[in-house]
Parts: structure tokens; C-alpha cells; sequence
């Protein structure tokens, strides 16, 4: 205050002082552990354990080599299937469900909410013992369910047939998570100015034409996230086939995914000794998926997206 | 109002004495805690009521804690711990290249002067050894014998006779499928696991004829597209239309209860399912031999050395881990060993009592019949890909029936070929 003429300020102390915390724990336990991946994928190891550089071999190997490459590509493209049931049937649900949700008519609303997010909240491996208990041939209850309405021929034993497999494990994703897209889309919902709406009703409008040209421009910032969020969730996914179906991810690796083929490579399985640096490098190739996706979205997507004034 | 509150603090009062003798009593006792680590967590309940006491006996300075790891997690855990420095002082070693590994990367303790080591043969020994057989780094614990294991009340009820031969064992499948509602065989896919182990490990040493198949394998001079091995598969793939509905997403858990709520008549057992049988079945079981093909006189099983105990080389207590080891050598671990876990068959040569009398019947087919491992445990699951895991997929595969023997062959050949020298 003495020196009010000072072109000379302060070193902004108290900026570094309130951001080191976070960025401490998060250098620490995100950039540290990422950048470490990326490095460690660039070396290999000798029977010894005693590793050495060994530039991109790793990758040359895990792309180009077929007893590696086949189980990549297989996995990836279990992956990519994996994802797009989400996306044609996680979030349209997602949405359906949030529109009937903030229809001022639905009466309950709030228990519904809550009972549809529950799955969400429960512990994988026990969304997956529970499915697997439903959906079993033996002491399950789907197919005496289905009997009862006249689809009984239709059962089979979904979890343990190679077309099937992968397909059933991706519903029981999507019935366990649908509760994400709801919250999401249906806060943004809530957002929606009340006189827009009476506007639209108004000038004559019905309940559709009110969804499709006012709701929903409204709320495709919230979906394009929705679906970003469910693509990075889904290509870091394990859990729930490693509960359901182990690493080895049967039958014949039909629900093998990027998780559980990294699971395998990294810590091994069985008597296939698990090798740290082509885990890393399996690692290193699911992040730039996912960063590669991200930017995709980033770049091409949202920047065309309109955004409205509310 | 304060006589809840007084009684609380008498309570607490009491207890911390109460872990002060403790402390104390462990201080005056212990001089060494030594933690086991092992994959084998349905016997904690005999490891720390009888195996562990009966040690303190004779050792009672030496403090045990069994801290197992589900079996599908073991190596992977043990693994990360062994390289965190947290991993125990015992390590229950797998059999073959997992244990020389965890040997050659320095995690295990070289055990060749071990006092107690004289009580195991060559054979007993085999899993646990370098290459060049110098150095035993595991202390061998016991061997698990493959075979068949079926319900006797059933089997009477059915007027059922054991079946001996490849033939009469389809004819008991047969009888039992149109006579009764009862599963014939009880084994599920879901796991992948039993496909190979309890199938085409079972099954398969009577057609590959034990060690000669097995080395044969090793030095190149068999391959897995020979007919001996392609005619296990064919054997397999008739085994779907008598395992239960949905037999593709039975677990091994879901197959355990089928037999012992005695739904399903045989089981592809492994020994190591007596004590949970024993446990849960209300009804009378035996065991019978894997079927030999028609007109074959000899048989073989699968008796497959499977359990060892080794030190983990990073441990500051190794003296009392090789007294424990040494211990663990003697004719009283053997007999108690054996005999809590029936179907765990001690590998010393001690000459012990089994009482149980179905482990006794496995047991019996060592006298019988002449004995191998399995086929993929030494040096072929080294490279990638590993042959079990290709056993595992490819078995179920044709136990599902979506794959012929001939390309179940033929895929797990190639797989060899890409990295084996001798399959080239």
C-alpha cells in the first residue's frame, strides 16, 4: 500500500498455496503412475527379472505378432460391441426414463429415481453373482419366468454360449449403470425454464413436438457427455466379466475385453507368467484409445454442438 | 445412569489387561512369526486348528498365521506382494514354471541342504527343480490322482455296474439317461478350467500312455495332431448331450452341489473334491479309475504333483521357516496332512495310513496303474501362448461342441509351434 506506484507484484503465493494440495494428490497418484506406464511399456525383462530398453519391440510385438495380435484385435473389437450396446441401449433408456421422470404428472417419481440408481450403487461383484444366479440353467429363475409368459423356448444358457456371452454381460452392464445417464439428463431436464415450456404449449405444440424441438436441443450437451463418460467407462472396464466369466474371459475369449486382456498380460494367469512391461504397454495402448476418443469427441462433436442461453 | 458407562469401563479395563497378557504371553513365546501364504483357503480351518497347534508342540517359539488368496488370485497377489517386500515368509509354491520363476528371479530360497529333503524322491521332486535338476527350491507337499467319482446309492438304485473300459463307461452314461432324470455326468463349462483338468487331463494319460506321451511332447518326438491326443478330444465331444442343461454356464461351484444334492450320478472328480464331498454329501460315494480305451491292458492316471512349500528369500526369519520346513518333512506332517485333507496325497516316502476309504481307492491305482503329470505343466506353458491356457479354451470349446477334435488339435499344435523349438 506504501508502494501503490509498484509495477512490481507479488508473486500470487496464495494461488500455489490453495492449488497444491489437489495437484499433489493428483500429480502423485495419477500423472506420476501414467507417465510411469508410458515408460515402463519401453522396456522388457529377462528371465532374471533385470529389465533393459527395449524402444517400441513391445508394441511391434503386441500389433504385429499373432499370438498377440489376434487376442488385441479380438479384444478391441469386444470392446467396441461392448460399448455400442451401451450407447443403442443404456442411454436412449437413460433418456426415456428421465423424460417420464420429469413429467409433472408421474406420481412417485422419487422412489422410482432411487430404486432405478440402486443397482448403480451395489458392489459389481455382487451384480454379478446375482445375475449370474438369475440367468443360471440350473438354479435360476429367467427360465421359469419365461415359461410363465410364453417365451419359455427361447431360454438358454446365455452366459456360457459364445454368441451370446459377451451380449448378456453387456445388458447386465447396462441394467447395473442405466441409473448414470438418468441422473444426468434428467437434472438437465429440471434445468429447463418452465416458460419455455408454456410457450411451446402455448403455440400449440403436443407433448412430442415439446420433447423433440425444445427438451431435447437443450439437453444434447448433457448426452454428448453421457456418451463420453460411458466410453471411457466402458473401454476401462473388467470388473464385471472378471466377476462373471474369470480372465481367461470364455468361451473361446468371446467376452474378452481390453481389461481383462490386460489382466491376463500384467499379472498372468494360470500357468501364463504375467509380464509388468507388456501390461504396461497393453495400458499405455488403452489410453490412447480412450485419449484418442476423447478428442474425437472434443474437437468434432462439441465444438459443432449449439449451446443455448438459458 | 453411570452403571452402564462403570461397566463399560471395567470392560475396557479388563480387555486391555487382557491384551496386555496377551502381548506379553506372545512376547515370552514368539521369538519368530513366520506368514504362510497359499492359495488353498478352504483349509484355513485345518491349518489353524490342527496342523499349525500340532507344530507348536514341538516348536512352540515359532508363532504360524495362514493368510491364504483365493486360488484364481494367488499368483498374481503373490506376485505384486513379492515384489512390494510384503509378500510372507512361507510361499505355497505352484508346480513347475510359476515356482522356477519366482527361483530364478531370486524370490525364492534355494533348498537343496534342507534337512528332511532326503524323504522325497525324484519323482516327488520333479516340479520344484531347475531345469538341470541341481537345485530343489520347494519343499514337495502332496499330489492330487484324477478319476471318476459317483454316487454308490444311485448307482445301485440304477443296478449300475463300474465301468472299466471307454465302452462300458458310454453304456453307464446311456442307462443313466434313459432310465432315469438324474444328470449323467456333472461337470460344467463356465469356469473352463474343469474342461481340461477334470476332462482332458483325466481322460487322457490311458490314451497318450502316460510319461512316454508326456516327454514325448517335450522333446518334439509327439505332437498334440497325433492321433492319441485328437482321440481324447473325440472322447470329450461325445460327453455334451449327458451333462446337465446349460452345462455352458455351470460354475464349478454349481457342478459341486449338483453332485452332492445328488442330482447327477458321475462326477469327473479331481481327489482333491473328497474333503468338500465328505463334508456336504449325505449319501455313500466312490471313486473308479478313468476308463481305459478298448482292449488296453495297461492304465494310467494322472497323479500330479501339485503342492509344495517354499522360503521366500527376502524373509528375515528363514531359520525358523526351514525348521518349519524341516518339520513339514517328517512322518507326523505326512500322516496328518494326508489324513485331514484326503485326496492331498503326502509325497514323502513315508509309509502312512490313509483312512479315508475313497482317498484309499485313488490311492490304490498308484499300485494299478502307472502314474504321470500333466502335459502342459513342464516347460510347454512357458511361452505365449501358454498350452494350459489353450487346453482350457480349446477343451471347453469342444465339450460345447462348437469345436472338432481335429481343430482343437491343431490350434493348440500351432500355438506351440509359434514359440517351441521341438514343434517346429
Amino acid at each position: 500500500m506504501s508502494h501503490p506506484s509498484s509495477i512490481q507484484r507479488r508473486f500470487p503465493w496464495h494461488i500455489l498455496f490453495f492449488l497444491a494440495p489437489g495437484l499433489l494428490i493428483y500429480v502423485t497418484f495419477s500423472v506420476y503412475p501414467l507417465l510411469d506406464t508410458l515408460w515402463l511399456g519401453l522396456f522388457q525383462e529377462d528371465a532374471t527379472g533385470q529389465r533393459f530398453f527395449a524402444g517400441i519391440s513391445n508394441y511391434q510385438t503386441l500389433l504385429l505378432d499373432a499370438a498377440w495380435s489376434e487376442p488385441f484385435w479380438n479384444a478391441l473389437w469386444n470392446n467396441t460391441k461392448f460399448f455400442i450396446i451401451h450407447m443403442l441401449v443404456q442411454n436412449p433408456i437413460g433418456l426415456f426414463l428421465a423424460a417420464l421422470l420429469s413429467s409433472p404428472r408421474l406420481r412417485l417419481s422419487n422412489t422410482y429415481r432411487t430404486l432405478i440408481f440402486m443397482p448403480t450403487m451395489l458392489s459389481v461383484v455382487i451384480i454379478g453373482f446375482v445375475w449370474q444366479l438369475l440367468l443360471s440353467p440350473i438354479w435360476g429363475i429367467s427360465e421359469g419366468f419365461l415359461y410363465s409368459i410364453g417365451l419359455g423356448q427361447y431360454f438358454d444358457a446365455w452366459l456360457g454360449k459364445e454368441s451370446s456371452s459377451l451380449i448378456t454381460l453387456a445388458l447386465i452392464s447396462v441394467w447395473q449403470f442405466v441409473g448414470i445417464p438418468m441422473m444426468l439428463i434428467y437434472a438437465a431436464m429440471l434445468s429447463i425454464p418452465d416458460d419455455l415450456i408454456d410457450a411451446s404449449v402455448v403455440d400449440g405444440s403436443n407433448a412430442w413436438q415439446t420433447f423433440w424441438n425444445i427438451k431435447l436441443p437443450l439437453i444434447l450437451p448433457t448426452i454428448g457427455m453421457v456418451s463420453i463418460l460411458t466410453f471411457v467407462a466402458n473401454f476401462n472396464a473388467f470388473e464385471l466379466v472378471y466377476a462373471v466369466k474369470g480372465a481367461l474371459a470364455g468361451p473361446n475369449f468371446s467376452s474378452d475385453i481390453m481389461g481383462t486382456l490386460f489382466y491376463r498380460t500384467f499379472f498372468g494367469f494360470q500357468l501364463q507368467s504375467g509380464s509388468i512391461t507388456m501390461g504396461a504397454a497393453v495400458a499405455t495402448l488403452m489410453f490412447l484409445i480412450i485419449l484418442v476418443g476423447v478428442m474425437l469427441y472434443l474437437f468434432v462433436v462439441q465444438r459443432r454442438m449449439k449451446r443455448f442461453q438459458l | 445412569m453411570s452403571t452402564p458407562i462403570k461397566a463399560i469401563a471395567t470392560g475396557l479395563g479388563g480387555l486391555s489387561l487382557g491384551l496386555l497378557l496377551a502381548t506379553s504371553s506372545v512376547g515370552v513365546w514368539s521369538a519368530e512369526k513366520l506368514v504362510i501364504e497359499s492359495w488353498r483357503n478352504d483349509d484355513s480351518n485345518i491349518w489353524n486348528d490342527i496342523i499349525i497347534p500340532a507344530f507348536n508342540q514341538q516348536h512352540p517359539e515359532i508363532k504360524l498365521v495362514f493368510s491364504p488368496t483365493p486360488p484364481s488370485d494367488y499368483n498374481s497377489a503373490l506376485q505384486a506382494k513379492l515384489q512390494g517386500g510384503t509378500a510372507g515368509d512361507l510361499i505355497t509354491c505352484r508346480p513347475f514354471d510359476v515356482s522356477l520363476s519366482l527361483y530364478t528371479k531370486g524370490n525364492l530360497e534355494g533348498l537343496s541342504g534342507l534337512a528332511g529333503m532326503e524323504n522325497f524322491s525324484e519323482f516327488a521332486r520333479s516340479a520344484w527343480v531347475t531345469d538341470d535338476g541341481k537345485e530343489t527350491f520347494c519343499l514337495p507337499m502332496a499330489s492330487v490322482i484324477h478319476g471318476f467319482i459317483y454316487n454308490k446309492e444311485l448307482f445301485e438304485e440304477l443296478n449300475l455296474e463300474v465301468p472299466k473300459t471307454e465302452s462300458e463307461f458310454f453304456e453307464v452314461l446311456d442307462t443313466i439317461k434313459s432310465e432315469s432324470r438324474y444328470i449323467p455326468l456333472v461337470m460344467g463349462t463356465s469356469d473352463q478350467w474343469e474342461s481340461a483338468t477334470m476332462g482332458f487331463q483325466n481322460i487322457g494319460p490311458n490314451y497318450w500312455k502316460g510319461e512316454a506321451g508326456r516327454r514325448g511332447l517335450i522333446d518334439g518326438s509327439e505332437k498334440l495332431t497325433d492321433p492319441q491326443y485328437v482321440q481324447v478330444w473325440e472322447q470329450m465331444a461325445k460327453w455334451g448331450p449327458y451333462m446337465g442343461r446349460g452345462y455352458e454356464a455351470q460354475k464349478y461351484a454349481d457342478s459341486q452341489n449338483l453332485f452332492t444334492l445328488g442330482r447327477g450320478v458321475i462326477y469327473p472328480a479331481g481327489s482333491w473334491d473328497i474333503p468338500t464331498f465328505n463334508d456336504q454329501a449325505d449319501f455313500e460315494f466312490a471313486a473308479f479309475a478313468p476308463p481305459v480305451p478298448d482292449g488296453q491292458e495297461n492304465c494310467y492316471i494322472s497323479d500330479h504333483t501339485d503342492i509344495a512349500m517354499g522360503i521366500n528369500a527376502a524373509s528375515p526369519n528363514k531359520e525358523a521357516a526351514r525348521t518349519f520346513l524341516s518339520w513339514m518333512a517328517s512322518k507326523d506332517f505326512a500322516e496328518l496332512y494326508s489324513n485331514q485333507l484326503p485326496g492331498f496325497f503326502s509325497l514323502s516316502n513315508h509309509q502312512i495310513d490313509i483312512k479315508d476309504p475313497v482317498a484309499q481307492q485313488f490311492l490304490s491305482w498308484r499300485e494299478s496303474c502307472e502314474q504321470t503329470i500333466r502335459n502342459s505343466y513342464q516347460i510347454l506353458s512357458r511361452g505365449t501362448p501358454s498350452m494350459e491356457n489353450e487346453l482350457w479354451n480349446v477343451s471347453t470349446q469342444v465339450l460345447n461342441g462348437t469345436l472338432s477334435a481335429e481343430d482343437a488339435a491343431k490350434q493348440v499344435e500351432a500355438g506351440l509351434a509359434q514359440w517351441y523349438k521341438p514343434h517346429q
